[in-house]
């Protein structure tokens, strides 16, 4: 029988490579996580009970997800004319089936009916969804609206609707988008206001909203309107009635399965999530870490999908009287989008494993009644610290996976040369669905701008300086770490000189020093693997000698100090064109 | 577990409790059976004695069982009452169980016996409808139309006959259940009638009746642990292989209690639970006999073209026919 995690070999390492039984320790240490029959006996149980969550998870993957997807692909939902949408049934059917198998509350806590899972398996789920249908993860993979009201709404809140995301019964949006606030949030508009009693409404218009249909939306509104930044804006949560209503269903490029709405608001009920005005700057970007997270593991589906189409095609098309994998451009082609899928998988559950240790320190620390000082102060550091880590990690993971995901499903269009770009293969569906990938929940380039502060700040060499004094007492693994080490001095080098440039200049050579410092980051990843796995060795070799000679190119360019993209723009962008 | 719905599906066939209001619950049983997955044979399928070699071939849920099984659970869920599951086999058929456990089924029963083994369609289905009655109260037998191992599609319509109901084959919905009445839509190969038949019945589900339910993960977090004593009693063996057969049997015992403590000791019947007359039960009760088994590899050694007109189509059609491919 097809399994989606069971036939990917890269995944299930990780999940033996990883100390799950780690994680899983410190996800049950809390006790808040409620009793029910199906409590893990110790750390070993719960490790187990992820394995077989996700085997179910990757049979109905495979032989019903994975089936549905060119003909929803295909047809897309329908906006009907009260203003509701109708999901193409066959996205109900997948809905009804992982709800029928609980995954509809994957990492919420025992208490409201969830599976209370690790974010790192909750990841790999949405990889193995994605791998299936693309868009799908934008309804399974908003799970993190419920965690974020789990983390800051009030009880009564999380007791009245938690359980419902649990069992399936209703989806959530986050509403954030506006026509004039897409990456600049704190430009949003739409009204919240209160009557006598001090309830409150919303009013006002939202745009590209993924999954805006859905019966419970998280809205971010301005509820102070004499402040016009980010400190004036308040995070709300409604159900859906007639008081919204979906005017437009976006035509979109890919990811049809995945309803993107514009929603008009006429008065809509609605309640506060956790105190006025952290709306922004305090909930909506730990919401969007966690959904950043998401489309990486989005990309990571999506590639993985691609790389199997082009990897069987270049084996089977014959030309010049053998497969095509036999020309080495080919070959090379193949190698390479394997190996940057293990790369950017390795981030990005180094990513989540991280996350993992951060959201349940902030947990314990929030909730624990009993800690004694010095052990309250301890979590603290580590928190401070884990919450620098991730934000550097998060947006270089989400930036990471999305760039690569982009490149391996062209690649694959490549590769099937005619036949990828016709419709009768799945490839440039997968291209398509590919390219939302580093777009939504933040841009490429935004990424970059948050990652890079991490870089520059030190984050970053405090990160890999614990790696750098592994001996894996394996003469390649040691000789490749020492390379690692020398590609680190010169990223600090570059960040030395950028320092002594203008500030603009750091964001000019953003990319450049992220894509760096990923490489380094991964490289150690990749040596740590290569310790339990022959083959990860030959990864390791491969992906350092070829990302080094990267490295070494975007460095001399940093140190270059060429910044004729924004002192020439006009010259060298050339005039704006006129439209006669 | 009772509610009342309006039966709407009823109108339009003109039985006497239409739309009535009902607030009945129907128990179900589920017979499902432990196959080797026959889609995936290789050479070691058969024994030397014509059986099959069953260690060869993994083991899986009969797929028109979880047809049967979801079928049962629909019925479960729109008008309540329980799904007890029943499977015959070797200690390993537990396997089955788990799975209806994983599914939310009420109760599972493993009928595991030696003196059991070997029988043919005859001794299983006369073993099995006494299991039924054992179990005692119920309103319909699910069962898959065939097993993948025998294909006979024997064992369902032989219980019915045993348990004195009757049976309605090669169901694919069912329309509706009202007070003692079931209506059923049977497939009867170029298209579908629907039949009515009075309560208890014994029906027989095709594969194309539905898409059955994955399991659901805390269920499985819930159950993965259970067990009958006869696998404990294996595990117990292999942990402590010099321990005497007192010793053995007081640690079977003791694990026994544990799950049964946590809800999670699998009922396990034999054959003097189910009052079986042993004369009719295993090789005794079988008369079947297996003659001789084939190994049958087609091969394609010649190809005849044939011309696209109406000459060679006939041609064609009269030798398909006269070498009996056809008619």
């Amino acid at each position: 029988m097809a399994n989606f995690f069971l036939d990917n070999r890269d995944i299930q390492f990780l999940f033996e490579h990883i100390d799950l039984s780690e994680l899983a320790k410190i996800q049950e240490e809390d006790t808040a996580n409620g009793d029910a029959d199906y409590v893990p006996i110790d750390e070993d149980d719960a490790v187990d009970n992820y394995r077989r969550v996700l085997e179910i998870l990757g049979q109905i993957a495979a032989e019903t997800i994975a089936l549905n997807a060119e003909q929803i692909d295909r047809e897309g939902n329908t906006l009907n004319d009260d203003g509701t949408v109708a999901l193409h049934p066959l996205v109900r059917e997948n809905l009804d089936l992982l709800t029928q198998a609980d995954m509809m509350g994957f990492t919420l806590p025992r208490k409201y009916g969830g599976l209370n899972c690790p974010s790192l398996v909750y990841t790999m789920a949405t990889e193995i969804i994605s791998r299936a249908d693309t868009s799908l993860m934008n309804m399974f993979g908003l799970q993190g609206i419920a965690e974020t009201m789990h983390a800051f709404a009030s009880q009564e809140i999380k007791d009245e609707f938690l359980p419902r995301f649990a069992n399936g019964e209703v989806t959530g949006a986050m509403v954030l988008t506006e026509p004039d606030a897409g990456s600049d949030l704190q430009a949003v508009r739409l009204r919240a206001y209160q009557d006598e009693e001090g309830n409150w409404f919303l009013n006002g218009v939202k745009r590209f909203i993924t999954n805006g249909c859905a019966e419970v939306l998280l809205t971010l509104a301005r509820s102070e309107p004499d402040i016009s930044d980010g400190r004036g804006l308040s995070l709300f949560v409604s159900e859906r009635s007639e008081r919204i209503r979906v005017r437009h269903l976006e035509d979109k490029l890919g990811i049809h399965g995945s309803p993107t709405c514009e929603l008009v608001y006429d008065d809509l009920p609605a309640r506060l999530i956790g105190e006025r005005q952290r709306g922004l700057i305090t909930y909506v970007l730990a919401l969007m870490n966690g959904a950043r997270v998401g489309v990486a593991a989005q990309s990571l589906g999506v590639a993985e999908a691609a790389y199997r189409l082009a990897r069987t095609y270049a084996h089977t098309r014959q030309q010049f009287g053998g497969p095509i994998e036999r020309l080495p451009a080919v070959a090379e082609m193949v190698t390479d989008m394997r190996i940057h899928i293990e790369a950017a998988r390795a981030l990005a559950y180094e990513t989540s494993r991280v996350c993992d240790h951060g959201n349940n320190n902030l947990r314990i620390l929030e909730w624990s009644t009993d800690l004694d000082k010095d052990e309250k102060k301890r979590r603290k550091q580590r928190s401070r610290a884990l919450k620098r880590l991730n934000s550097m990690l998060t947006p270089m993971c989400k930036y990471y996976c999305s760039e690569m995901s982009c490149r391996v499903a062209d690649n694959t269009v490549q590769i099937l040369g005619g036949s990828g770009y016709m419709k009768d293969y799945a490839a440039e569906r997968y291209l398509r669905d590919a390219r939302i990938t580093t777009i939504y929940e933040g841009t490429s380039q935004l990424q970059v701008v948050a990652a890079v502060r991490g870089v520059a700040s030190g984050t970053f060499e405090n990160f890999v300086k614990d790696f750098e004094e592994k001996d894996y007492q394996d003469p390649l693994l040691d000789e490749l770490k020492q390379k690692l080490i020398e590609a680190r001095e010169q990223i600090i080098q570059a960040i030395a000189f950028i320092k002594t440039q203008s500030t603009s200049y750091l964001d000019l050579a953003g990319r450049r020093l992220v894509d760096s410092a990923i490489a380094v980051i991964v490289g150690h990843l990749f040596l740590g693997q290569g310790t339990a796995c022959d083959r990860k060795k030959r990864v390791a070799r491969r992906f350092i000698e070829t990302q080094m000679a990267v490295l070494r190119m975007n460095c001399e360019q940093i140190l270059a100090g060429d910044t004729a993209a924004m002192d020439e723009y006009e010259i060298l962008a050339g005039p704006v064109p006129t439209t006669d | 577990m009772t509610h009342s719905r309006l039966t709407d599906n009823f109108q339009g066939f003109g039985h006497k409790r239409f739309a009535e209001l009902v607030a009945v619950p129907y128990d179900s049983i589920v017979c499902g059976k432990q196959v080797p997955d026959t889609a995936n044979v290789t050479v070691d399928a058969m024994k030397d004695d014509g059986t099959v070699n069953r260690a060869a071939l993994p083991a899986i849920f009969n797929p028109e069982d979880l047809h049967a099984l979801e079928t049962a659970m629909e019925v479960r869920d729109e008008y309540g009452g329980t799904v007890t599951v029943l499977s015959m086999g070797p200690p390993k058929a537990a396997d089955v169980l788990r799975e209806c456990l994983y599914r939310g089924v009420n109760r599972a029963i493993l009928l595991t016996d030696r003196r059991a083994a070997a029988s043919d369609t005859l001794a299983t289905s006369y073993i099995l409808s006494q299991a039924i009655r054992t179990i005692g109260r119920y309103d319909i037998v699910f069962c898959g139309r065939q097993a993948i191992d025998g294909d006979t599609a024997q064992v369902g319509p032989q219980c019915a006959e045993k348990l004195g109901i009757p049976q309605v084959t090669y169901l694919e919905r069912v329309v509706g259940l009202t007070d003692d009445v079931a209506r059923i839509r049977r497939n009867v190969g170029n298209g579908w009638e629907v039949v009515e038949v009075e309560l208890p019945v014994l029906v027989t589900v095709l594969e194309t009746a539905n898409r059955p339910r994955p399991p659901a993960a805390k269920l499985v977090m819930r159950y993965k642990r259970a067990a009958v004593t006869a696998e404990l009693a294996g595990r117990v063996k292999a942990d402590m292989p010099d321990a005497s057969d007192e010793d053995c049997r007081a640690e079977v015992d003791r694990r026994a209690e544990v799950l049964a403590d946590s809800d999670l000791l699998v009922e396990q019947w034999d054959l003097e639970r189910i009052g079986a007359d042993l004369s009719r039960c295993g090789m005794a009760g079988s008369p079947t006999k297996v003659f001789r088994v084939q190994s049958i590899v087609l091969t394609k050694d010649d190809y005849t073209e044939v011309p696209p007109t109406e000459e060679g189509i006939r041609q064609m059609v009269h030798e398909l026919i006269t070498d009996r491919t056809l008619g």
